[in-house]
């Protein structure tokens, strides 16, 4: 009976929305004050329904009920607590279930934190949101029905893929989608602008925070995904340029983009056109990313069964979604130089470089994702564009963008001497040349990743300083939660770069047999092999091994690796066992049994290799504290005196 | 809305999104239509041309007894990989039990990874639709032969080699498109 229960609250869900998505947008149009008030108890109502369909998936999944068949796939009678739960969005069905049930979440948090909005604007607003979450909706109830039943059940569920048990997986998809979805917000009050017809700097400040907040999930939601991959898949990478990988980074560019341009059309009404734009292809990207994933178009390491109803379903959606706001943008949108004027020498020129570099390099992500299918199109045979592409693109990208990046919170809006930022920043940039050479002499390999990655975070650490020096410096000036966002987001960069580039240049690895007692040498690290045991998990068999780590012939810690046989399905995953540190990682992989108790091991040195995920942490941070800036809470119209120099910072 | 908008022109470049995505779309829906097939990106089996790998494997309905590829010899057969732990093998139940009613070749069940009780049980509840059906409890011949999941097919010819292979639940397309050109192939002595 539940899960039936489940199914009825989905399509009344349907229903909600369609009603969310007609009846204010039609208000707003003809004015029509009732109609427009339909949005806000829609929006809460669909966010009860959904949420009741999640929890009736999720109690089918605790209580095993394999009757329903998406949980006969995706969970075993042996599957440990935890992982039922998780289990929920462990493949196709459940995690558009999440998907609906997170955009759900946001739709009515706007609508709770809108009670200043305008009437036509919120209305408008929670109906473009209404009509996105109709489109999931329909897609989840007609092709990818989470409580369709399995009658009579089965005795014993497939289980759950191995490889998402794991504590990393529970939180990287909600993470992720939170991000993704998040970005409808922008979405929807671009929307709503367009059809307005006015874009009003005070909405525009309203969306700031929320923007800020989905770039924030999303960073997280990768960074949790590359350190998952980084210890779960077993081969030492963090980032692979999977489709899969650059399906949720396109957006996180775009979103990137998208913050800095909203700060210079909220503060200074330029780019206009460009800033909607961006929150349009945002969303849009996000959408895709859904898309690629989804459809089985492409294939990854986290191919799922295609199914090109599904496929055909999402490209309509996608294109109805996507065609549509950019049919309206090209009819609707306003010109970009409606803003106040500004000199080559500016701020705003600054911000624009800024947003060509960001848009250009997600444009090339963008293709390289692509270009395989469309190599299969053509017939030109099966081609995969590597890291090497992405490598090369990435640097000659984010070259210049890092050079610019410490000029902007210290170059001055609409018109600025170029001598002043220089002369403020010149000295720090030999200091930051200095560094990074001493750094290429000092490390054994003498790379050049490790002369460009000391110097570009240098450079942005002591160049992000000098603007928090000024604002201190000089009495009376204050220092917003927006600066501090700022400052935390480029502090943040900076990390992540010298985790990225030092790892890129400094790793060591080596993979040999060893019998028990034998030790692998590498640089002052001895790894010694002390055997491996078999034992009994929960719904699996393990090997687990020891390994003793020397450093000059110091024990430092002793790791245990592990490879385990799943019962359910025979699939055999490896657990890398790793030995944290600040400044460096131990990583010990086992490999195949090589008999008489003799392993292939795989053993890495990675320096550093911990402040990618830090750098991206600090990002998500400045993200959030620029959120709570108190000037995007007030709705008031502020008097602009064009000409003025501002007191303001992006 | 109550104050009357300037009359803008609207440049062409405004449109210019549209056409980057529409050219998207099209490509986009080459992919679609092109994963129509689901074995597109599937590696065709290495086994295909090759001499099936021998197994020797106890009956499941017969207690002691042995059975294997030597067995099979001198006529094609097809092995059809299941487990009742498998739900996608209970979607594939009636096709091939409609498929094995033609009597066209023998068709061998390979129960995989399975608790005894469980797949007679299985059998008893929905059909037998397998000539015979041998175990391989503890995955012996699964990894010579290449088999990741159930359920898998193969198609065998009297001289024991391997000449299709199939991942997923057979459909009855699947059969008429696919498995039953390859029978009439080996039937004709190709």
């Amino acid at each position: 009976m539940l899960p039936e229960l489940g199914q009825i609250a989905l399509i009344l869900a349907l229903l909600v929305a369609a009603l969310q998505a007609i009846l204010p947008l039609i208000g707003a149009q003809r004015g029509i004050p009732a109609w427009m008030a339909i949005a806000r108890p829609a929006a809460f109502a669909q966010f009860a329904l959904v949420a009741l369909a999640f929890g009736v998936l999720t109690y089918g999944f605790v209580s095993q009920d394999f009757s329903i068949k998406y949980v006969a796939i995706n969970s075993n009678s042996l599957l440990p607590m935890v992982y039922r739960y998780t289990a929920v969005w462990g493949s196709h069905e459940g995690s558009l279930l999440l998907w609906a049930l997170i955009l759900s979440i946001w739709t009515a948090a706007v609508a709770r934190f809108s009670q200043r909005l305008p009437a036509e604007v919120i209305a408008r607003v929670l109906g473009v949101m209404g009509a996105v979450a109709f489109g999931f909706l329909a897609f989840l109830i007609f092709t990818s029905n989470p409580f369709e039943r399995l009658l009579p059940a089965v005795a014993e569920g497939r289980d759950l893929n191995p490889l998402l048990q794991d504590p990393g997986m529970i939180i990287h998809p909600p993470m992720l989608y939170l991000g993704y979805v998040g970005f409808s917000v922008p979405f929807a009050f671009a929307i709503a602008a367009l059809l307005d017809g006015r874009i009003d700097a005070r909405w525009l400040r309203w969306t700031r925070p929320w923007t800020n907040v989905a770039w924030a999930f999303l960073t997280l939601g990768i960074a949790l995904g590359s350190w998952w991959a980084y210890y779960e898949l077993g081969w030492g990478g963090w980032w692979f340029w999977d489709p899969v990988e650059n399906a949720s980074f396109m957006p996180w560019l775009a979103g990137a983009a998208l913050l800095h341009s909203q700060a210079v059309t909220e503060k200074r009404g330029s780019f206009r056109g460009w800033t909607l734009l961006l929150a349009i292809a945002t969303f849009s990207l996000s959408l895709l990313g859904t898309f690629l994933v989804r459809s089985g178009v492409l294939t990854s390491v986290h191919a799922f069964a295609s199914d090109p109803a599904r496929g055909l379903f999402i490209l309509v959606f996608l294109g109805i979604v996507i065609g549509g706001s950019l049919v309206l943008y090209a009819l609707r949108a306003p010109s970009d130089d409606s803003g106040a004027p500004f000199n080559v020498a500016s701020r705003e020129t600054l911000l624009l470089a800024n947003n060509l570099l960001l848009s250009t390099a997600c444009a090339m992500v963008l293709l390289g994702t692509l270009y395989p299918l469309l190599a299969d199109a053509l017939d030109l045979g099966k081609i995969s564009v590597g890291p090497p592409y992405f490598a090369l693109m990435f640097m000659v990208l984010m070259a210049p963008l890092i050079l610019l990046l410490p000029f902007g919170p210290v170059t001055r809006w609409q018109r600025e001497q170029v001598s002043k930022p220089l002369a403020m920043l010149l000295p720090w940039g030999v200091l930051a040349l200095l560094v990074g050479v001493a750094a290429y002499f000092l490390t054994p390999q003498s790379s050049w990743k490790v002369l460009a990655g000391v110097l570009a975070a240098v450079w942005i650490v002591v160049g992000t300083l000098r603007f928090v020096w000024t604002r201190f410096a000089q009495a009376g000036r204050q220092f917003t939660a927006e600066m501090l966002g700022m400052t935390l987001a480029h502090f943040g960069i900076a990390i992540f770069l010298v985790g990225a580039l030092l790892t890129e240049g400094l790793s060591q690895q080596r993979e040999v047999a060893v019998a028990q007692g034998q030790s692998v040498e590498l640089g002052r690290y001895a790894f010694r092999f002390d055997g491996a045991e078999r034992y009994q998990g929960p719904n699996y068999v393990g090997d687990r091994g020891t390994v003793t780590v020397f450093h000059d012939d110091a024990p430092v810690t002793v790791l245990h690796p592990e490879k385990r046989a799943y019962t359910s399905g025979g699939q055999v995953m490896t657990e890398a066992a790793i030995d944290p540190g600040f400044s460096r990682d131990l990583y010990v992989a086992m490999g195949e049994p090589l008999g008489g108790n003799s392993w292939a091991l795989r053993v890495h040195v990675k320096p550093f290799v911990r402040w990618i995920w830090g750098g991206a942490l600090l990002m998500m941070l400045g993200g959030l504290v620029t959120a709570t800036d108190r000037r995007f809470a007030r709705t008031e119209t502020r008097r602009v005196a064009a000409g003025e120099a501002m007191e303001t910072t992006a | 809305m109550s104050e009357p908008k300037p009359i803008v022109r609207r440049p062409l470049m405004r449109w210019a999104p549209l056409l980057v995505v529409g050219v998207l779309g099209l490509l986009l829906a080459a992919g679609v239509w092109m994963s129509r097939n689901p074995n597109r990106e599937a590696l065709p089996s290495p086994l295909i041309g090759k001499t099936a790998p021998a197994f020797e494997l106890p009956v499941l309905h017969e207690a002691g007894r042995l059975f294997g590829t030597r067995d099979l010899q001198g006529a094609p057969y097809l092995l059809n990989v299941w487990g009742s732990w498998c739900p996608a093998c209970r979607d594939e139940h009636p096709v091939l039990t409609r498929f094995a009613e033609t009597k066209r070749v023998r068709v061998v069940g390979f129960n995989w990874n399975d608790e005894h009780a469980d797949a007679l049980r299985w059998l008893e509840e929905f059909g037998n639709p397998y000539w015979i059906v041998v175990t391989d409890r503890d995955s012996k011949a699964v990894i010579d032969w290449g088999i990741y999941g159930a359920p898998e097919t193969f198609l065998v010819d009297g001289k024991g080699v391997v000449r299709w292979k199939f991942v997923g639940p057979l459909t009855d397309k699947v059969i008429a498109d696919e498995l039953l050109p390859k029978l009439a192939e080996i039937e004709r002595g190709q």
